[in-house]
């Protein structure tokens, strides 16, 4: 089975056709200034080197060392700058400054917005909504595709350590330039995407080094109302090309309000909370030694969702001093129809700012309605259950665990995973690699040290995690074709690394040691 | 700089006399008073206790941001609280960790409150007392970092939730779950140990809000001696055509050149200007506000650029000319100039933002970015400004 739903995709640039017209259009020397290879030999473009930060506390300034506050926001200027003369040019689909917006009374603060322009002309489109990691397909739209002048700067990390700005500097492919693009559609002032490395063709996938990237963006915009957010395939992506968005609004978010329980401190210093009173369950990362810290932690976690198959978005607030990490389930169950109609006809899709309390609605009569209670139960569906959560955080602190030994991306290198519980049998119908791309229909089965290779297999439980939040404990009798990647484990070592049990060791098994010796 | 503090003592002084001071020090608690209105909301007074508590001396406090004084352990969602709190522009009281200026961190209590005006309603200032939290942590955390006070209230949730869950998770492991859980049982107690307790007393609540009054009623009796009252509450509504503070501090961070003004009052005229167009024009604040932009023209004026912008103004587009503009000391200067309409959170036109940039300045560093580019981030910067914080809750105007 494959779970699709409908939905009106975001045009995000002024070249996005629908799909239909999208592969008829031949590519190459299309004579529009794209940043394919047609176009981009002698095409220039600012670029801004931002400045590798060790410490992650850019606040810490004692009046003796003369730092006052940074002469310029620079990257804040350039943004705003480039982002305002695209206003002027005229290549936005409509003026959101002129979209009525406000704060929805009450002891939440939820932000709605009334934007009825945004989903016009534009047809439905199906979205597989059950696999968050698919392949790069170069036929979609992408990043590439779009017009040199919807793209404001290069964005990279300086070389010889200080920021650096080129008005004009050609575009080098052989750097993979990462760059900094308008929405055409944007739901804020300032609404752009990040794209790294875009002419690598990427798929929406987090790995360690984008979304460092990304974190430096937001520290060196150096503004708290300047965010970024991720959303995966399967949590309301729209585009299969890696990206990240961004935007100002200078009113707090319901989400950053929302109190929180710390979990635990990993060893390099990055706490993790869990969010309280929030309709969304999700964690909260914060600190860290380093910037390189606090990224690496949480692009393990999202590696490790990605991995698992289970969508979720993420929010960089405070410039990248706390990052949310929402996983979610609204498009599986609005595929599954287990969406109340009333909801869906709000056509509101949940992703990462709507889930962070901004919420952009598109009838007047639901902005009229907004309230509270509205957003609430809209968001409520997002969120899993309380009892899948706890699962999905500990495979998260499995991996980020394993991230602390020194272990490199998991993703990237599935053979050297730590063998913590006794690996593994792939019993797969293709290669291991089908697990990562998900282009294969495959069984991911794990055994325990109890489930010695070779015993029969009827012999065994086997317990295994679905989609929608459900723990199944199934008496293996044969090995099944399924439409999507599931990592089974045994019951026994499912205990040990699922629940608050296994929270509660991770926290105090840890942390307890070092205070002995005082 | 020079004028920076100048501007500062002038914020103090002129409303609440000179001896203001002397009478503020001899109050024993340690606080600082911070002005909303100039740009980068600086700590305009500082207590004795407070320099000697944070250890800094009182030049290298007047004129900074109160967020120096915080560092990596730092919960963040304090400091966005107490963000809030400024932007509402509302009283609040917060258990921080703040840093000494050795970097040593502690626990205090902030109580801040706004001091409005009384004629007006603005704010003109906030107060904040720092009670230290004189009840020591049981253990310290790691380093001082990780220390959020609902921690402790929390940990009977925890481990209820815990428990329940266990056992509801699988009959068949259930042996080995009871033995776990007794273990936990064990751990219980030490877990509450290691959090972080930091909940301020009733005392020290007490102390802060007899701090904030004191104060408050040292500040209202001075503000009598110079005719300019003020008050701890809102007397007033915000008269038509003054901006929130909260708007003055987001328009104070831009540090380009600019004005705006309000097309709904008669005449036009100016309710924000920025320090740089202060400098530029050479004018004063009081000189400037509530005055339409005309006195910036002279003999010389082109009347043809002066019907551009009226014409862009009536047709609310943005546009830029360059004209011959006056200084204060009738010095001219080529004044290349940007106006745009400006909306609010309900999407209608709420001011005109007139960008000021003189001609073959050579200006401040730029790092490469060009003016005209400088000009457009300032339109930028205003519009999230205006936007965002018209939107406050309630029902939008519309």
């Amino acid at each position: 089975m494959m779970l699709r739903i409908k939905r009106v995709p975001t045009v995000v640039s002024n070249y996005q056709k629908d799909e239909a017209e999208e592969g008829a259009r031949r590519v190459g020397g299309c004579g529009r200034n794209c940043l394919s290879q047609c176009c981009i030999p002698g095409a220039k473009l600012p670029l801004y080197a931002f400045k590798k930060l060790n410490k992650i506390d850019g606040d810490k300034e004692l009046p003796g060392s003369e730092k006052r506050e940074p002469p310029v926001a620079f990257l804040d200027s350039l943004l705003l700058g480039e982002w305002e003369d695209r206003m002027q040019r005229g290549l936005f689909r409509y003026d959101v400054t002129a979209c009525e917006t406000k704060v929805i009374p009450g002891q939440f603060g939820f932000i709605a917005q009334l934007n009825e322009g945004r989903h016009l002309k534009k047809r439905p489109t199906e979205f597989r909504v059950d696999k968050v990691l698919q392949p790069f397909d170069g036929n979609k739209f992408n990043f590439t595709k779009v017009g040199q002048e919807e793209v404001l700067f290069q964005f990279e990390a300086s070389e010889d350590g200080e920021v650096q700005f080129i008005p004009s500097a050609p575009i080098e492919p052989e750097n993979s330039p990462s760059v900094v693009a308008i929405n055409v559609s944007p739901i804020e002032y300032g609404h752009v995407l990040l794209i790294p490395r875009i002419l690598e063709h990427l798929p929406q996938r987090i790995d360690r080094e984008s979304f460092l990237l990304a974190l430096h963006m937001a520290a060196e915009a150096g503004n708290p109302y300047f965010r970024l957010g991720y959303n995966s395939l399967g949590a309301f992506a729209t585009i299969n090309h890696l990206h990240f968005q961004a935007y100002y609004l200078a009113v707090t978010f319901p989400i950053e309000k929302a109190p929180t329980k710390k979990i635990t401190v990993s060893d390099a210093g990055v706490k993790v909370s869990e969010l309280l009173n929030y309709p969304v369950r999700g964690l909260v990362f914060e600190g860290g030694n380093t910037l390189q810290d606090l990224s690496n932690t949480v692009s393990d976690a999202c590696i490790c969702l990605q991995e698992n198959n289970i969508p979720y978005n993420v929010l960089i607030s405070d410039c990248g001093k706390r990052i949310f990490l929402l996983p979610q389930c609204y498009a599986e169950k609005q595929a599954l129809g287990e969406v109340r109609a009333e909801l869906l006809d709000t056509q509101v899709n949940p992703a990462v700012w709507e889930i962070s309390g901004h919420m952009v609605l598109k009838r007047k009569k639901d902005y009229e309605e907004a309230s509270d209670e509205n957003a609430w139960k809209l968001l409520a569906e997002v969120s899993l259950s309380e009892e899948r959560f706890q699962e999905v955080n500990a495979l998260i602190f499995e991996a980020i665990a394993s991230g602390d030994n020194g272990n490199a991306n998991l993703l990237e290198d599935p053979e050297v995973k730590p063998r913590s519980h006794e690996e593994v049998d792939v019993i797969n119908t293709s290669s291991h690699a089908a697990m990562v791309t998900g282009t294969q229909q495959c069984l991911v089965l794990q055994l325990s040290e109890e489930m010695k290779k070779g015993l029969h297999p009827q012999m065994q439980w086997i317990s295994y995690v679905t989609q929608s939040g459900r723990l199944m404990h199934v008496m293996m009798t044969k090995i099944h074709h399924v439409g999507k990647v599931y990592h089974l484990k045994a019951k026994r070592q499912m205990t040990e690394n699922l629940g608050q049990v296994a929270k509660f060791r991770q926290r105090y098994e840890k942390t307890a040691a070092p205070k002995e010796e005082p | 700089m020079e004028s920076e503090l100048g501007l500062i003592e002038q914020s103090f002084n002129s409303r609440y006399s000179l001896w203001v001071q002397e009478a503020l020090s001899e109050l024993p608690d340690s606080f600082t008073i911070t002005d909303p209105c100039l740009s980068g909301h600086p700590i305009v007074f500082a207590s004795k206790g407070f320099l000697k508590m944070l250890g800094y001396s009182k030049s290298e406090v007047i004129g900074r941001n109160g967020r120096v004084f915080q560092g990596p352990g730092t919960c963040r969602r304090s400091v966005m609280e107490i963000r809030e709190a400024i932007r509402e522009e509302r009283a609040i009281q917060i258990n921080l960790l703040n840093y000494r200026k050795d970097g040593t961190p502690f626990w205090m209590l902030f109580h801040m409150c706004p001091v409005f005006n009384k004629e007006d309603g603005r704010v003109t200032h906030f107060v904040g007392v720092q009670i230290p939290i004189s009840r020591k942590p049981r253990r310290s955390g790691r380093n001082g970092v990780n220390l959020c006070e609902e921690e402790s209230r929390m940990n009977d949730i925890f481990y209820g939730s815990c428990r329940k869950e266990v056992c509801s998770d699988s009959l068949v492991e259930l042996g080995r779950v009871l033995s776990l859980e007794s273990a936990l049982d064990d751990a219980d107690d030490r877990g509450l140990e290691i959090e972080e307790s930091c909940e301020a007393s009733d005392v020290e609540k007490t102390r802060a809000a007899t701090a904030i009054n004191n104060i408050l009623s040292v500040l209202t009796h001075y503000s009598e001696l110079t005719g300019r009252l003020v008050c701890g509450k809102r007397c007033s509504l915000s008269g038509v055509g003054l901006l929130s503070s909260s708007l003055n501090i987001s328009l104070g961070r831009i540090k380009q050149s600019f004005v705006l003004t309000d097309p709904h009052l008669p005449d036009m005229p100016i309710v924000y200007a920025s320090d740089a167009f202060f400098k530029l024009t050479g004018y004063a604040r009081h000189e400037v506000l509530g005055r339409n932009c005309r006195f910036l023209r002279g003999v010389d004026t082109d009347s043809s650029m002066i019907y551009r912008i009226k014409e862009s103004i009536q047709n609310e587009k943005a546009c830029t000319v360059r004209i011959l503009n006056y200084r204060k000391d009738k010095s001219s200067f080529w004044n290349l100039l940007h106006i745009s309409p400006v909306r609010n959170a309900s999407g209608k036109i709420a001011y005109f933002v007139g960008v000021q940039m003189e001609e073959g300045c050579k200006n401040q560093v730029g790092h490469g970015l060009s003016p005209e580019m400088r000009q457009l981030s300032a339109v930028g910067a205003v519009r999230i400004a205006v936007r965002s914080l018209s939107m406050g809750a309630g029902p939008s105007k519309s």
